[in-house]
């Protein structure tokens, strides 16, 4: 057999099993060592986006353009149709641009972890005694705050054209906080992308064809009465459907929030637990 | 320990063994294997087959307490480019649970001691080749390892910088750290080394002690160019006379027109210079040359290492401008 030994005397096979048992306390972090990987993993993160401040422009224009683009191209039109005006449009679509957000940056961590995957530092941080999920949830951590910088714009932008929220404060952090929810269990998924394919270019080519089907095969941007029974399907099952329509109940008062709002955890909390591991595995064992 | 990549072989049965508080040298060309020895032993890469103990942890079976214990400074540098060096030594110190009053002197000290500090606040993608490598060596050593894995680690950096970063492993061994250490620099094995294996094409082809090493191969030799050339057989006769150890392995190179002697010791060295300056000898010429890594290739093997024709890129403009 082919050994490499440095340092240590050989010992017995069940002296060593004796050994692993012995010293499984020490190899735990514990919660507090952690939470101060995962900080200091964030700070990372947060002076990257400090040294490329280009980095963020996507999380603050993306809401402003697609509000306008949205409501001012297609607001009179389908707002006729749902019996109103563009005022109306504004009130439907907003809710839906809220719960798309975070599908873009959910995107944008997928091409940024591979390409921080093609830097050396990440055999550094796969060589130190930290759990191996920091590096990811220090980065999901980061993004959740862009997507709330990014939220917080579009709300901003809404409110300048009009918006009317017909309910209160406490309605639009739930909602707020719904689309986040749901934006982080994506954020998962494009980790496990981010980590799976060669290249970002790959990451983007899956990441559209993944998110095109998935934002207008909803009801996101129009109401989904009109269209064919078989989109309609797809439409109802669709998550972001669930998470629109939460939204929407949630800030126009109207329709039913808690199936919507259940629905939409019930995704998040699925996406999270299947995939989180697959993305932990994947960054482990990635070569 | 054995890894293959498809049908390469990088590691094709490799065993090694590193006392406490010693530097490993392992020497080897370009494909070698040595990157992948590295990366197995620091948990980047799963081998195929065999085993390793590390600091007294299983490699395999208990890579989160080797992590503890070891460092690494890889080939290629493992630093964060957007971040600082100052931001880049402070995070590592923060994830090796230094407190952040301890990780902040920590990372001034580092930068310090790699003449870093002017640097500090400049992201590490303005740095220079040697300044990252510095920083990385900086990186690794920040946890005052048990093990220290540094896979060249002195590959494109100039003299001064080499003899610091020299300067910097043989401190950590000081200390008491255990470093493997793979290097294509007969030279740096010859400094920092106690031990020396060498392997090409994922096996070991020789291994010992430098200096039992340095007996198979030849160590270092004096070169000596007469002015005048006609004087080349003069000098070996007066050299080989001198009465010094090693003298009888003098020898007169005429296409060169060098005069080679094995050198033994200072002592030796420096009576032998003496002893041409009494003899009335004018020197042209003085050099001390070690074996390159083609010539320790040849005296093991017999032949040349094995993609020598390969890699005639920055490796041979190194050794022949070392
Ligand atoms: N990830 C990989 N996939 C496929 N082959 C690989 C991989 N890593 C290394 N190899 C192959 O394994 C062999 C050994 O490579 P390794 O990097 O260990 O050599 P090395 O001794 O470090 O060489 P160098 O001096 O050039 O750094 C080479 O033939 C290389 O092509
Ligand atoms: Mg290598």
């Amino acid at each position: 057999m082919s050994a490499a030994t440095m340092t240590a005397p050989d010992k017995a096979p069940d002296q060593q099993r004796g050994q692993v048992a012995g010293t499984s306390d020490d190899v735990r972090i514990g919660l507090r060592g952690n939470l101060r990987h995962i900080g200091a993993l964030a700070r990372r993160n947060v002076m990257q986006i400090k040294q490329d401040p280009g980095s963020m422009i996507d999380a603050m224009l993306m809401p402003i353009i697609f509000t306008l683009l949205f409501v001012y191209v297609f607001g009179g039109a389908v707002g006729g149709s749902l019996g109103g005006n563009r005022d109306v449009y504004t009130n439907y679509v907003i809710p839906g641009l809220l719960a798309m957000g975070g599908l873009n940056i959910a995107m944008s961590v997928g091409t940024g972890i591979n390409d921080d995957f093609s830097k050396g530092v990440m055999d550094r941080f796969r060589t130190m005694p930290i759990a191996r999920s920091s590096v990811l949830v220090a980065k999901l951590i980061v993004e959740g705050g862009r997507m709330l910088v990014s939220s917080t714009i579009l709300l901003l932008v809404a409110f300048i054209i009009g918006f009317d929220l017909k309910t209160g404060p406490l309605e639009l952090l739930a909602a707020a906080g719904l689309a986040l929810a749901f934006g982080t269990s994506l954020t998962w998924i494009f980790m496990l992308l981010g980590l799976s394919m060669k290249t970002p270019q790959a990451v983007q080519g899956i990441g559209f064809l993944i998110l095109m089907p998935l934002q207008f095969g909803s009801s996101v941007f129009a109401p989904t009465g009109t269209m064919p029974g078989w989109l309609q399907a797809f439409t109802d099952y669709n998550p972001l459907s669930n998470l629109a329509d939460a939204v929407r109940a949630l800030l126009n008062g109207e329709g039913a929030v808690a199936d919507p709002v259940l629905a939409t955890l019930a995704w998040s909390v699925g996406i999270t637990v299947v995939i989180a591991p697959l993305a932990v595995r994947k960054f482990r064992t990635k070569v | 320990m054995v890894k293959h990549y498809g049908t390469t072989k990088a590691l094709d049965g490799v065993d090694l063994d590193v006392k406490e508080g010693t530097v490993l040298g392992v020497l080897g060309p370009n494909g070698a294997g040595k990157t992948t020895l590295v990366r197995c032993l620091s948990t980047l890469v799963e081998p195929d087959s065999g085993s390793a103990r590390v600091a007294g942890f299983d490699v395999r079976r208990q890579p989160r307490q080797l992590r503890r214990a070891i460092g690494l400074t890889g080939q290629y540098a493992s630093v964060d480019e957007k971040l600082s060096g100052w931001e880049n030594l402070y995070m590592i110190g923060r994830l090796l649970d230094l407190p952040r009053r301890a990780a902040r002197k920590r990372a001034d000290d580092m930068l310090e001691r790699f003449s870093l500090t002017e640097a500090a606040k400049r992201p590490a993608a303005q740095y220079s080749g040697g300044m990252r490598r510095r920083l990385d060596l900086a990186a690794s050593m920040i946890g005052n390892p048990q093990v220290l894995y540094l896979d060249e680690p002195t590959t494109g950096l100039d003299p001064r910088t080499r003899n610091e970063v020299w300067e910097e492993v043989r401190r950590m061994v000081g200390d008491g750290a255990t470093v493997l250490l793979t290097t294509q620099y007969m030279e740096e094995a010859e400094q920092l080394a106690n031990e020396l294996t060498v392997i090409d094409r994922g096996q070991v082809i020789a291994g010992g002690q430098v200096a039992d090493l340095k007996a198979k191969v030849g160590g270092r030799t004096l070169q000596i160019r007469p002015a005048d050339p006609e004087q080349l057989h003069r000098m070996v006769g007066a050299v080989a006379q001198a009465g010094l150890e090693g003298v009888a392995g003098a020898r007169a190179d005429e296409a060169e027109g060098l005069v080679s002697v094995p050198i033994v010791s200072d002592e030796q060295l420096t009576a032998l210079v003496g002893l041409l300056s009494q003899r009335g000898f004018t020197i042209s010429s003085i050099d001390t040359h070690l074996p390159s890594l083609d010539e320790v290739f040849l005296a093991i093997t017999g032949r040349k290492t094995s993609d020598a024709e390969q890699d005639q890129d920055e490796t041979k403009l190194e050794e022949v401008a070392a």
